[in-house]
């Protein structure tokens, strides 16, 4: 049997919806396989990893609160890459994020105003956009391609936190752990719903983003430019928008967002910093943005199934007795289902019997 | 002199995974299709590697196991991004995603566990030869492999019709096609060349530089070998030049790291100052030499536009549907 492409005409409004629903449909048939070749019963695993995590209120508040800085990175990167720019270093990002935003903390602790977490806040999209800043600045400058530049990066700014704090930033009675002291309350968002559970103000922030960038790339022109530029660099070239700046921009804003979800991370979950901080949240936002087709709305219900990746790996692990790493084999099993299912969108498929080759017409 | 000995020979270790891997995304590259999954196939090699050396007691079924996962899982790459024409940016990332996750269950068992170690072949009397004997012919079986892989790949590529063919499919699918040349069916042998390769070089981690599985272990090489591939500006000789200057510095590090300072006093005072300074870099900062120098080469080398794109195989990354 043979596998043939058609052009579509147009591409296939129907597809471009549907493509993420069926990718999340092979993914569950994916799980069936694996969860019995692993010998479970593959109901049971499914509901334990899937539907257990929703049930309940804390569950819930956790589930949130992966979301947030999923959907915060992930709305910057489809940007980027909507306008044809490969930043894949966010989880770099995400950590100069939360190191530039940890400045005031450490340093100046006695610090107290309703302004200090603003000014945090900021400092820690500064951080994530400078470090974004240099790839696009060797991009336009040099020709070197940003994949692997933003890439080599997120390394560079692991081993910088690494060295902070068993260094410099160590808590001074912190019995020599390595984590830096922790924050006080005017350096820390607040609980939305503190009677409940833990999920911080980073959520709100990350609606915001959300809603903006939506309104950003359907109803402005910068929207515009983004998507000519990433669709027909040509037209965009006639149309005198600036390739070159473009490429700054998207880094600077994806920069910026994972900066932001770096430091919502820190202060409002972990509240120090320590040699780690994110279990690759700057990689699997990067499904999350394809998942949700670099639409700023689809990220957002993209960021919570991913989210939900993470606790039902959780979950697995102590119900079932698996491993979570099983949670990060759907999340790039799911990437595979979703890439495979955007052809659809451009093209139909076509299956052939026999292997020769059909009669030319 | 043996301390000397000994840093070339770790050189070496560290130098041929690189190469390895390099030389096969080179292929993939030159055929047209930018593979970034290379550090995906590397650490399924490694973890394959070490499964069927464990099982098998055999480093050299260990090898071939490595070999073979890193093929198979190319497959998957060759038929999202060849038959369903899927971005073949987003799909290498997605190869690499998965496999870090898929490794890290599979090898799970394999934790702590001692590997199979894949012992020198000494080959007699060109051994023995002063200054080179021990570092070129006392080494693994992978880096003769290596060694012969990169002549052939060369001679393949620029002496052979099939590495023209191979050629003019990476530089105009178009015309390759017209002539009659099945595109797909070439870019598919190229993929699973190059994944064949990451899969042999992350067996070589796990089989020779560390024996052991460590989740992860391949930290970053297979980024490190694509960066190789545009440093090389697809050329296979550039690509043992760059290998092994990428091995030294990652092995100086290392060694700057580990060495004891009180042990230098024998040097003249200037040194042993220059030595104390370089000990009071941290340890964090050394590490991330070979990534920062990966960034430098980078740039160095795409500031001469003219001479990256005299090679860079002109369809390179671009979808390809033959219209019938």
């Amino acid at each position: 049997m043979r596998i043939e492409l058609e052009r579509r005409a147009a591409h296939s409004k129907l597809f471009s919806v549907l493509s993420p629903f069926i990718a999340l449909g092979l993914t569950l048939i994916a799980g069936v396989i694996m969860f019995t070749a692993l010998g479970l019963n593959p109901i049971n695993a499914l509901y334990s990893f899937f539907i257990e995590p929703l049930t309940e209120i804390w569950s819930v508040h956790e589930l949130i609160i992966k979301a947030t800085p999923l959907v915060l990175i992930a709305v910057g990167l489809s940007v980027c890459f909507s306008s044809n720019n490969w930043n894949i270093g966010a989880e770099g990002q995400l950590v100069m994020g939360a190191v530039a935003g940890s400045i005031l903390p450490i340093m100046y602790p006695e610090l107290t105003g309703w302004w200090v977490l603003i000014l945090i806040l900021l400092m820690g999209m500064a951080g994530g956009a400078a470090w974004a800043a240099i790839p696009a600045f060797f991009k336009n400058r040099f020709g070197a391609n940003e994949i692997l530049t933003s890439l080599m990066l997120v390394y560079v700014a692991q081993l910088f936190l690494d060295w902070l704090v068993r260094g410099r930033w160590r808590n001074p009675e912190g019995y020599n752990f390595p984590e830096s002291r922790t924050f006080t309350d005017w350096q820390t968002l607040p609980e939305i719903f503190p009677s409940s559970g833990p999920a911080h103000y980073g959520a709100v922030l990350a609606l915001i983003v959300v809603f903006i960038a939506w309104f950003m790339m359907g109803k402005t022109l910068k929207g515009f430019q983004v998507k000519v530029i990433g669709q027909a660099p040509r037209a965009g070239r006639f149309a005198g928008f600036s390739a070159k700046k473009m490429t700054m921009v998207a880094f600077l804003i994806s920069g910026a967002l994972a900066g932001l979800a770096g430091i919502s991370e820190i202060t409002g979950v972990i509240k120090q910093l320590q040699p780690t901080i994110s279990p690759g949240y700057g990689f699997a936002a990067i499904i999350v943005a394809f998942l949700g087709r670099l639409n700023p709305l689809g990220v957002l219900a993209a960021g919570l199934i991913l989210a939900l990746s993470y606790l039902g790996g959780e979950a697995a692990q102590i119900s079932l007795g698996i491993s979570d790493k099983v949670g990060r084999v759907f999340q790039g099993v799911l990437l595979f289902f979703v890439l495979a299912s955007d052809t659809l969108i451009h093209y139909k498929i076509k299956f052939i019997r026999s292997t020769k080759r059909s009669a030319q017409t | 002199m043996l301390m000397t000995e000994a840093i070339l020979l770790t050189i070496f270790t560290a130098a041929t995974p690189l190469m390895i891997a390099a030389l096969g995304e080179l292929v993939t590259e030159r055929s047209g299709v930018l593979n970034l999954g290379v550090e995906g196939m590397m650490i399924m090699g490694a973890v394959s590697g070490f499964a069927v050396a464990q099982l098998t007691g055999s480093a050299y079924l260990g090898a071939l196991g490595g070999i073979a996962a890193g093929a198979l899982f190319s497959l998957l790459f060759a038929f999202l991004t060849l038959t369903l024409v899927a971005n073949q940016v987003a799909t290498g990332l997605a190869l690499t995603i998965l496999g870090l996750g898929l490794s890290g269950l599979i090898g799970e068992g394999f934790v702590g566990q001692p590997g199979v170690k894949m012992f020198p072949i000494v080959i007699p009397f060109l051994s023995e030869l002063p200054l080179v004997g021990k570092l070129l012919f006392s080494q693994d079986a992978i880096f003769y492999f290596s060694i012969a892989l990169l002549i052939a790949i060369n001679w393949f590529l620029f002496k052979t019709r099939a590495g023209l063919t191979l050629r003019s499919v990476g530089d105009n699918h178009k015309s390759a096609h017209s002539l009659g040349i099945d595109v797909i069916k070439i870019r598919y042998l190229a993929v699973m060349f190059g994944g064949a390769c990451s899969g042999l070089a992350g067996a070589h981690l796990a089989l020779v530089y560390v024996p052991q599985w460590v989740e992860g272990m391949s930290a970053g090489r297979g980024w490190i070998a694509l960066a190789l591939v545009v440093f090389a500006s697809w050329r296979p000789f550039r690509i043992l030049v760059g290998a092994y200057l990428f091995g030294a510095v990652t092995i100086a590090q290392l060694h700057i790291q580990a060495i004891d300072i009180n042990s230098l006093t024998f040097l003249p005072s200037w040194l042993f100052y220059l030595a104390e300074l370089i000990k009071a870099i941290p340890s964090q900062f050394l590490s991330s030499l070979p990534y920062i120098a990966t960034i430098v080469v980078l740039v160095i080398i795409s500031r001469n536009r003219r001479l990256t794109l005299i090679n860079t195989p002109a369809s390179l990354g671009k979808g390809f549907v033959p219209d019938r």
